[in-house]
Parts: structure tokens; C-alpha cells; sequence
């Protein structure tokens, strides 16, 4: 499969958040840490967004959801990424466009 | 099968949106607690409950009918629920709690406007006007809705005079503290929440009580608002002897909560986690949160019983 790098949708996301998915080192503390033990969530889906994958994120739409936003994984993570704001940011991102929720 | 989360966001956002709150409940069970405290109206200085504590039986009402709805053929018709939702407000007929399920909750606001007049702290109540926050629908990601409410919240406060609220709830503290500054330009508002004054303002206490507490801290309490210490200075002064388990203070474990209003029964199987956690340290729980004593005393069923923090407080302040 070939993915094409889509800056569109970090941009988007970033516009009203305090999104920092490019802090993400990729090093898996935070799926160590979760108590709900989602692989996914936040590091893969953080690599989605980065490289503008919108499609794969409206796969994840229960997990992004499942998360508690309880913020262990944000307390233990080294690169100081904002997790709970950058999960909350993927929600609006689904609300407004793919999932249309909120509207 | 959970029901359809777009169909389930949209219910609780045009509620919010609509009429207020993302669960409407009745005026009179909204305000009933503070029925025989006689609290002043409005103030500088006023108790915010920010109807946090009071939804929860609504909230499990409705959680029990998700619960039912998911799994039968009527979950396919959660689209057109949204649409008369809008018209009709479809979740006050979905969840009445009895007078019963409501007398709990009911007693932590009350224990807690108790504690802080003993601890001569004065205030009053903006009864009616004590106004939802939006926290479960800034959660969902519906910030639009939010932002708009959450200007309706703090206009109604700025008409009132009110210069320093004191909360009750994490939720609620940490979107009156931390979120709405970000939405409301030129925010001006002082917040605590009553443990941070009660710590603070060094509780006078009558009694002396013992027992061992498993200690829960709140997520939102531990990690965003930085409330930690007070709970515990506060319980230690009362005789208890705290337990900490396997998880505590800022690096607590989430009661699953979080996840009750789209997936139920992932939140079911986090509180039964968290549960085991605590009952290996202590025959008895303490929570700070109604969301996480809702959850944890569904999850430890008739195992193990759990109180809210005020519950303890009062019997060691009241003479």
C-alpha cells in the first residue's frame, strides 16, 4: 500500500488544540501504562495523524473513544506529549467530520 | 453491542445545547438537597455543584437503558431517538430514579455545605442558577457546544457578583479551573474545591473514628488539579488509618467511569480492576468523586462497601 504524507489533517487538528503529536518518540510507555491496555492508543494513532491517514483513524473510532482520558499514560510520558488533549482533539476531529456526533 | 457513539454524542450534546445539561433533571430534585439549609442566595462566595453529583442517578438510569437498548433490535433506531430528542426531551422519560436512589447523593452536598459552615467558612447557593458545566460532552470532544455553554455558565455568574466558587467534584472543579479560562475571554473567577479549603482551613473535629480506608484518588483531582494532599490530611486528622493501594495518589488508576456514557461494559471491567486493587489493602473504600463511587460500588457489588470522603469528615466534625 502506499501512503501519501497528507499535512492537511495535523494541521486541522492542531488549529484549535494544543495537539503535539510530533512529540510522540514512539516508545511505548503509555501503552505499558494503560489501564485499559489499548496498543493503539495513543502511539500509532499519533503516527496516523502524522502522516494523514484519516481513514485509519475512523477505523479507530471505538478506541479513540474507549479511552478513559484518565491521563496515567501523560503522567509517565517522557517526551511530554499531551495525550488527553491530543485524544480529545482526534474526538472533535470525528465529530465535526467523520462521525458527526456533535452536530 | 454498544449503541452507535455518533447517535449517543448528539443526544447529549443538543441536550446540552437545548436545555442545558447533557441529562435535563427536574429543578426540584436539581436543588432539593439544600431544601432545609437555608444557604443565602448568590454571594461572592458560593458552594458550585454544577449538577455534577445530583446527575448521577439520572446518568445510571440511563446507563441501564443504553445497556438494555445495545442489545436488543432497538439499538438500529438510536438515529431517529436523536431526532425526537431534539423536539422532545426524550432522557427525562428514560431515567426517573426513585426519591430513594437520589437521598445519597443528595446527603454529600449536604454533608459538604455542613463541613464548610462548621469550618466558618461563609457562602451561599445560586439554587436555580447553579448551572451544569458541560465536563461529559468537553470529554466527547464536542467543543463547540461546550465553548457556547460554558460563556451562558460564566455570564450567569458575573451576574450574580460571584467572585470565588467552591466545588465539590473533580469534574466540575477542573472545568470551572482549568478549561473554561481557555473558552471565555477575560475569565475572571477564583476556584476551589472544598477539600483544598477545608484542608486549608483546618477543620475543627469533634470525634475521633478508626477503621482502615482504601484511599481512591480521582484522576481528574490527582492528575489535572493537583489534589492530593488535602484528602489525606484531612482523613488522617479524623483517627482513620488511610491504605494506599497498588496504584495511588498521582499515579491512581481510573475507575472506568470515563467510558460508562459510549461503552459500558469496558467501564464495568475496569472498575472490577480497580476494585480488586483496593479490597487487597483495606476492608473499606473512600472516594472523592461521585462518578468513581457510582462505579466502584456498582463493580464491588455487596464485597466491599465505599463512601464518599465528606461522609467520614462529617461524622468526625459533627458534635
Amino acid at each position: 500500500m502506499t501512503t501519501l504524507v497528507n499535512s492537511r489533517l495535523v494541521d486541522e487538528l492542531g488549529r484549535a488544540h494544543e495537539f503535539n503529536a510530533a512529540a510522540c518518540m514512539d516508545c511505548g510507555v503509555c501503552s505499558a501504562v494503560c489501564p485499559l491496555e489499548i496498543e493503539l492508543l495513543p502511539r500509532r494513532l499519533f503516527r496516523h495523524v502524522l502522516l494523514g491517514m484519516e481513514e485509519r483513524l475512523v477505523e479507530e473510532t471505538e478506541t479513540i473513544y474507549s479511552c478513559l482520558l484518565c491521563g496515567l499514560c501523560e503522567e509517565s510520558c517522557p517526551g511530554g506529549v499531551h495525550i488527553t488533549e491530543n485524544v480529545r482533539a482526534l474526538r472533535h476531529f470525528l465529530n465535526t467530520n467523520a462521525v458527526g456526533g456533535a452536530r | 453491542m454498544p449503541l452507535p457513539s455518533k447517535d449517543v454524542i448528539g443526544i447529549l450534546s443538543d441536550n446540552l445545547r437545548l436545555r442545558g445539561s447533557v441529562l435535563p433533571i427536574p429543578k426540584r430534585s436539581a436543588i432539593g438537597w439544600a431544601r432545609d439549609l437555608n444557604l443565602p442566595r448568590g454571594g461572592e462566595t458560593v458552594i458550585y455543584t454544577g449538577l455534577m453529583v445530583q446527575l448521577i442517578p439520572y446518568i445510571e438510569g440511563l446507563v441501564k437503558m443504553q445497556e438494555r437498548l445495545g442489545d436488543s433490535f432497538l439499538a438500529r433506531f438510536t438515529p431517529l431517538g436523536r431526532w425526537m430528542n431534539r423536539f422532545v426531551n426524550l432522557s427525562a422519560f428514560m431515567a426517573r430514579p426513585s426519591a430513594r436512589t437520589r437521598t445519597p447523593y443528595d446527603r454529600i452536598l449536604a454533608d459538604v455545605a455542613g463541613l464548610l459552615q462548621r469550618a466558618g467558612v461563609e457562602f451561599g447557593y445560586l439554587y436555580e442558577d447553579d448551572l451544569y458545566t458541560g465536563a461529559l460532552t468537553w470529554d466527547l470532544g464536542a467543543d463547540e457546544v461546550v465553548a457556547d455553554h460554558a460563556r451562558r455558565v460564566y455570564h450567569t455568574l458575573e451576574r450574580h457578583g460571584v467572585k470565588q466558587v467552591i466545588t465539590i467534584d473533580p469534574h466540575t472543579t477542573n472545568m470551572l479551573r482549568t478549561v473554561y479560562p481557555k473558552m471565555v475571554e477575560n475569565y475572571d473567577l477564583r476556584v476551589s474545591s472544598y477539600l483544598e479549603v477545608l484542608a486549608e482551613r483546618e477543620l475543627p473535629l469533634q470525634s475521633t473514628l478508626s477503621g482502615e480506608l482504601a484511599l481512591h484518588d480521582s484522576c481528574v483531582f490527582a492528575r489535572f488539579e493537583n489534589v492530593t494532599e488535602q484528602p489525606r490530611t484531612l482523613l488522617n486528622a479524623t483517627g482513620m488509618t488511610i491504605r494506599e493501594p497498588e496504584h495511588s495518589g498521582r499515579l491512581t488508576w481510573c475507575c472506568g467511569g470515563p467510558a460508562e456514557s459510549l461503552y459500558p461494559k469496558k467501564a464495568l471491567a475496569q472498575a472490577q480492576r480497580r476494585v480488586e486493587q483496593l479490597r487487597a489493602v483495606a476492608p473499606e473504600g473512600v472516594t472523592m468523586c461521585p462518578l468513581c463511587l457510582v462505579n466502584l460500588q456498582k463493580a464491588a457489588g455487596e464485597t466491599m462497601p465505599f463512601r464518599d470522603i465528606s461522609h467520614y469528615l462529617t461524622q468526625a466534625s459533627r458534635s
